[in-house]
């Protein structure tokens, strides 16, 4: 007999299986046959959302995650080897093990030769045969994994107490002695069937699992017992609250007879102690069958607990009798500024100074809105909401305190002055904004410097005010190598203030590679703004600053570190070598086609309305910091109720804006005669193809590919000039920001950042709903080669159409700088009135620009790393010297430059 | 397939009754000392590959030539006397075992030398050209045995983690692409007259998956099995590997192949590991062993840690009882070895933990 040996596995992280862990939960949410959502996103290839599920599994204490991907319309073995890779890449939730879970051995051997760590095969059994079991059992140990060892063999599945003992047994007894398989790598899968079912030969079901269970882990106390939790409870589907409680008492008794695993929803297990006891003394009943009839006596009582859940709240207005400090905490805390003005001047007159309202009942209840924004208990449209009732209070106290400063000299404290900025060539500040509001609400100053500010403008108030903290915001990647360029200069004039870093394109490793080693006062990357305010609070505490910054700074270090010492796995392969793998059809026999208008259109005004419904509202809400897809997030269990009203609050604005006119719409798009040649698209002016319009530059792909995925670049997709085929590239400016700035300085008399930020994110939707509205008039009308072409909005936005519409700046043409060509092309300021910045970024903000390509197998694409060599190549086809071209294409260089 | 028999059972014998008595010592880098040897690339090709290419090979499918300068392995076929003068240096210095020069000995890794037909001979004349070394040394002194590693390296390539940053799902390389290079190299390696083989340098837990997946078949396939040996590398001072596991996971990752020794090598400086190697240290069941490399690179990637200062963080490692062998990585010498080898001759091997494993050792 083997000594008894913990059972190991391991994800990124060891997981150790000791007695005192008394039970391990395993994640049941990434099961296509367990949840309808995961099947879904499976099924429409969702996976970056799959991905969410499992981080969310993990995160709400799975142990283990169980991976399935049974399912009849699902190619099951790429689904798990998809799956399995790309939670592989996500280290929070790589950390633990994975069960690789199927009813068909390839899709379990396919799973098991993607994990590096030590995971559970769920499950082999004796049902075709001892000598394939063997093999299996065989195989699962050269894997190295654990294994589910379901009590079935060629009789069929064991449904009572003697035969799920016997077949186990059998199991172990092969094995140990056939295969010297570790006992403590073995768990046995006694099946969990669904009781209450109103047959009788059910009643029994769970005793005998909890009895099977007790008998194993005498017989076999180095192996473990596991089983499917929610099939005990199937017979009350529907009703989460008996189901729930049903689980609870089963596991209680399972758990104490020796399980020790089991597949269960982490997040919405019931506390045994916790069950109403008149409902658990029912459950008891059934599950331990103690009397005839107690099924009959649970689905007595079983409506009543029909969905207890989520029960929808009743407007009252209860809470205006209490005492006036709750009335204030509530109002923040649900957003209600229709009273907050006469409960402003109430707390005012129990005061002995006005600023003790603020200092008192204010902040207090702002302070338990950032609390429950920072257990995730309140999402940021409300923490906005929260904000501009605070706003509100503070503007009417605002006459009493100045006059109290003037008879006493005495001015409020906050908790630190900001100040903030979206740094020069740069007009993006919708994150930004949120960030200023989420501040202001944890009582600091925010200093906002608004967009486009130039270096010494931010140096210079931040000295004046004696700010505690500056921080940097920026969209566009020409962005990030501004920030460094401020962060020297902080460095050189001798600031000790410590600097913030934000924005879409920000990260951890450009603040750590690029900006934190200039700047010697600390420099910390915020990565949204649910996180700032921890930021600034950590940064301007007396205690904790110093200790923050010195952790933040290891960090770094770290980061750098680990980016010098990359391994291999992420060379690049050579510039000539990439162009061999160039993207290429059959050209001679290609025929590009020819646009029925060829030359510039002008819109001027374009209808909204028209725009409203091509609107992919999805990154509306992510904006906002809320995640899910719309129209699924509008009914999403956690953050549904705000994004609905949210949507609504969206909804009246977007109807006021159509009406009242309050922004206009302009665009212009052009369609001229092009050529490939080489990595350039050659620009002419007439179909006679002799005068040069313009070259438009593009960079290629270097990642190692395999030879059957090219390596791609924009201009592959034009036809190469040596065909002499008449092909065509076209191009577009839109906007839909002209307008803005009257209804934004309106909001912001108003004190009104919540409306502010929905205009802004409004605006930015409508300039997208353009670009896609106007593309599918180009495919059908102005180039004209998809005449036939019929897309609903989901169509479009999953882009199921031929061509692409790529932006300069974006993934596949990171160059920013090829704006300054494109809106050459379209004389688009003159045409619509957006301007370049300096940085190359659009303003208004609310505009998109780019290119038009028609090939049929155009597709977007990620430029990625670029060498040495292509960098030196580009600068030489684009007139510039070797520091221009690093400045510009600084955040995808692949090496240090000199 | 545990339960296999031995290949050569005596070897194995010899070799578990030498763990009993001391640490034992592997070899350095093989690296160091050809740089000593200054070969150019006309050195590198010698007459096989005079032209850039196997002269020995049938139709070229590769046109022109190839630069075989800085392909190592490929001098046990051009150079065998230099490698055997590294190999013997290494033995007079007091290493008890010798590591085959087949690093890149990959389908994969010789690929970038458009030499991939050749993984099978450059393992097979590898571990042959470690043999005879071994062989005459022993004849010498046939008190004290001497051993062949069979080495197999990572490959250039990781199973588990994406080349393209922007498709975190993608991979280059697939668990049964390595399985199939590790297949023929190992089987090379037990041709050529290997006493061990050593799954060594895994940044990536698949990659070296892979291989020990690869050798049990290759075992059940011949009816025997050599003792293996797991080295892994912990990339920097995060602690982990490349492929993000920490020590404790990577070792339950592949204690299923019932290893002699697990271990850590290469990457950071002997006193990095430390800690890693105590952790090893305290929860295998079976021999624990490292080669470190001579310090950190400095500014011009090259390592400086002098041989006494290496010996002496090493012999510390082997006095506080964490070893049962001890080498070197990248930047080692005959000096380091025979400095380390000094340094642990008079210390105890570590004492396995009390829990057995039921077959390994």
């Amino acid at each position: 007999m083997n000594t008894a040996r913990p059972t190991r596995l391991s994800g990124l992280e060891p997981l150790l299986i000791t007695p005192d862990l008394l039970f391990v939960n395993i994640g049941e949410r990434t099961n296509v046959t367990g949840s309808a959502k995961f099947k879904r996103l499976i099924k429409e290839d969702r996976y970056a959302e799959a991905v969410e599920v499992a981080r969310q599994q993990v995160a709400s204490g799975a142990q283990i995650i169980d991976v399935n991907m049974d399912e009849g319309l699902i190619d099951s073995e790429a689904a798990m080897v998809r799956f399995l890779n790309l939670i592989a890449a996500e280290p929070d939730i790589a950390r633990v093990p994975v069960m690789v879970d199927s009813s068909k051995w390839s899709v379990i051997e396919a799973g098991l030769r993607c994990l590096q760590g030590k995971g559970v095969v769920n499950s082999i059994s004796m049902k075709e045969g001892e000598e394939i079991f063997l093999d299996q059992a065989r195989k699962v140990m050269q894997y190295g994994a654990a294994v589910v060892v379901m009590a079935f063999d060629t009789q069929g599945q064991a449904d009572t107490l003697e035969r799920k003992i016997a077949i186990c047994s059998r199991a172990y007894q092969l094995l140990t002695g056939e295969l010297d398989f570790p006992p403590e790598d073995i768990i046995f899968d006694p099946n969990i069937f669904a009781i209450a079912t109103g047959i009788e030969e059910h009643s029994n079901y769970a005793v005998d699992f909890i009895e099977a269970t007790r008998e194993l882990k005498r017989r076999f106390p180095a192996c473990h017992v596991s089983g499917g939790v929610s099939n005990v409870s199937f017979s009350f589907r529907g009703n989460h609250t008996v189901r729930e409680a049903i689980h609870s008492v089963f596991l209680y008794h399972a758990i104490r007879a020796g399980m020790d695993m089991g597949i269960v929803n982490a997040g919405t297990l019931a506390i045994y102690d916790d069950l109403d006891a008149d409902l658990r003394q029912r459950v008891e009943d059934v599950v331990l069958n103690r009397n005839a009839d107690a099924t009959e006596r649970l689905l007595e009582i079983a409506d009543n607990y029909q969905g207890t859940r989520g029960e929808a709240a009743v407007v009252t207005l209860a809470w205006r009798e209490q005492p006036v400090q709750e009335r204030l905490s509530h109002a923040l805390v649900h957003g209600i500024d229709q009273f907050v003005v006469e409960d402003t001047e109430a707390a005012r007159q129990l005061s002995s100074r006005p600023l003790d309202v603020i200092e008192g009942p204010l902040m207090d209840g702002m302070n338990v809105v950032g609390d429950l924004f920072g257990a995730g208990k309140m999402f940021l449209p409300q923490v906005v909401k929260s904000a501009r009732v605070m706003k509100k209070a503070v503007t009417y106290l605002l006459p009493y305190i100045e006059e109290e400063k003037l008879r006493s000299g005495d001015t409020g404290k906050n908790n630190g002055t900001i100040v903030m900025a979206t740094v020069k060539g740069d007009v993006h500040d919708i994150g930004k904004n949120i960030v200023g509001v989420v501040l202001r609400c944890n009582n600091f100053e925010v200093i906002d410097l608004g967009v486009m500010v130039p270096t010494q403008k931010i140096l210079d108030t931040a000295k004046a005010k004696q700010a505690d903290i500056i921080g940097l915001s920026g969209l566009i990647t020409p962005s990030l190598e501004e920030m460094g360029q401020v962060a020297k200069e902080m460095q050189r004039q001798g600031l000790q203030v410590p600097l913030l870093i934000g924005g879409a394109t920000t990260s951890r490793a450009h603040t750590a590679l690029k900006i934190e080693p200039h700047y010697e006062a600390g420099t910390v990357w915020v990565k949204d703004a649910s996180r700032a305010v921890g930021v600034a609070q950590s940064l301007v505490s007396k205690d904790r600053g110093k200790d923050f910054l010195a952790k933040v700074r290891t960090d770094y270090a770290k980061v750098r570190e680990r980016y010098r010492n990359r391994g291999p796995g992420k060379r690049l392969m050579a510039l000539h070598q990439a162009r061999e793998q160039r993207f290429s059809c059959d050209w001679s026999n290609y025929h590009p086609p020819q646009p029925k208008r060829p030359g510039l259109s002008v819109f001027n005004d374009y209808d909204l309305a028209k725009l409203r419904d091509y609107i992919d509202w999805t990154p509306f809400f992510q904006a906002w910091e809320l995640r899910g897809r719309y129209p699924a997030i509008l009914t999403d269990e956690v953050v549904g109720q705000q994004a609905s009203e949210l949507f609504s609050d969206a909804q009246a604005m977007l109807d006021k804006i159509i009406t009242e006119k309050w922004l206009t719409a302009r665009a212009v798009i052009g369609l001229w005669p092009a050529a490939n040649s080489g990595d350039d698209v050659q620009v002419y002016s007439d179909t006679t193809r002799t005068t040069r319009l313009a070259i438009l530059h593009s960079l290629r792909q270097q990642a190692d590919k395999p030879i059957d995925r090219p390596n791609l670049c924009l201009a592959d997709f034009i036809t190469p000039k040596e065909f002499n085929k008449p092909d065509w590239i076209g191009g577009f400016a839109v906007t839909t920001g002209l307008g803005i700035e009257g209804h934004l300085a309106r909001f912001q008399a108003d004190d009104d950042d919540y409306s502010s930020i929905i205009l802004k994110a409004l605006a930015d939707r409508l300039a997208e709903a353009f670009a896609e509205h106007l593309h599918e008039r180009v495919r059908t009308e102005f180039w004209g080669y998809a005449e036939d072409e019929k897309l609903d909005n989901h169509a479009l936005i999953a882009e199921h159409y031929r061509g692409i519409r790529p932006a300069p700046g974006y993934p596949a043409c990171p160059d920013h700088t090829e704006k300054a060509t494109l809106f050459k092309l379209l004389k688009a300021t003159a045409n619509t009135g957006i301007q370049l910045t300096e940085g190359f970024a659009m303003y208004p903000a609310a505009a998109v620009s780019g290119w038009y390509f028609s090939h049929p197998q155009s597709q977007y694409f990620v430029v990625g790393r670029l060498s040495r060599e292509q960098i030196d190549d580009y600068a030489q086809r684009k007139n510039w010297s070797l520091e221009e071209a690093e400045h510009w294409l600084s955040p995808w260089l692949d090496y240090e430059p000199d | 397939m545990n339960t296999l028999p031995w290949l050569h059972p005596a070897r194995v014998e010899r070799l578990h009754d030498a763990l009993q008595q001391r640490i034992l010592v592997l070899d350095g880098a093989m690296g160091t000392v050809l740089q000593s040897h200054q070969l150019d690339e006309s050195g590198f090709r010698g007459k096989r590959f005079a032209h850039g290419h196997d002269g020995e090979h049938g139709p070229h499918e590769h046109p022109g030539s190839c630069d075989l300068r800085g392909n190592n392995d490929l001098l046990t076929l051009t150079q065998p006397d230099v490698i055997c003068s590294v190999h013997r240096a290494y033995l007079e210095a007091g290493a008890d075992l010798l590591e085959t020069n087949t690093f890149n000995s990959t389908r994969i890794s010789q690929a970038d030398y458009h030499l991939e037909h050749l993984a099978g001979e450059l393992n097979r004349e590898g571990a042959r050209l470690a043999r005879s070394v071994c062989d005459a040394m022993q004849a010498d002194t046939p008190d004290r045995p001497r051993f062949v590693i069979g080495v197999l390296g990572p490959t250039s390539r990781t199973a588990s983690l994406s080349p393209d940053v922007n498709d975190p799902g993608f991979r280059n390389v697939s668990f049964s692409e390595l399985a199939s290079n590790y297949s023929e190299s190992a089987k090379g390696l037990i041709e050529g007259g290997a006493d061990l083989i050593m799954v060594e340098t895994i940044f990536d837990t698949l990659n070296a998956k892979a291989a020990l997946f690869a050798l049990s078949e290759l075992f059940r396939e011949r009816g025997g099995r050599l003792p293996l040996m797991i080295s892994g590398t912990i990339t920097d001072r995060s602690g982990r590997t490349l492929s993000g596991q920490t020590t404790e996971a990577f070792w339950y990752s592949v204690q299923h192949a019932r290893p002699l020794s697990i271990g850590l090598n290469c990457a950071l400086g002997a006193a990095e590991l430390r800690p890693h190697v105590q952790t090893l240290a305290n929860i295998a069941e079976c021999e624990v062993s490292t080669h470190p490399n001579a310090g950190l690179p400095n500014a011009f990637g090259e390592y400086d840690e002098t041989p006494e200062s290496m010996a002496s963080v090493l012999g510390e490692f082997a006095a506080s009882g964490l070893l049962n062998l001890v080498g070197g990585c990248c930047g080692t010498s005959p000096a380091h070895i025979k400095a380390i080898s000094e340094a642990v001759r008079d210390c105890a091997p570590r004492a396995l933990p009390a829990l057995d494993t039921a077959t390994a050792a």
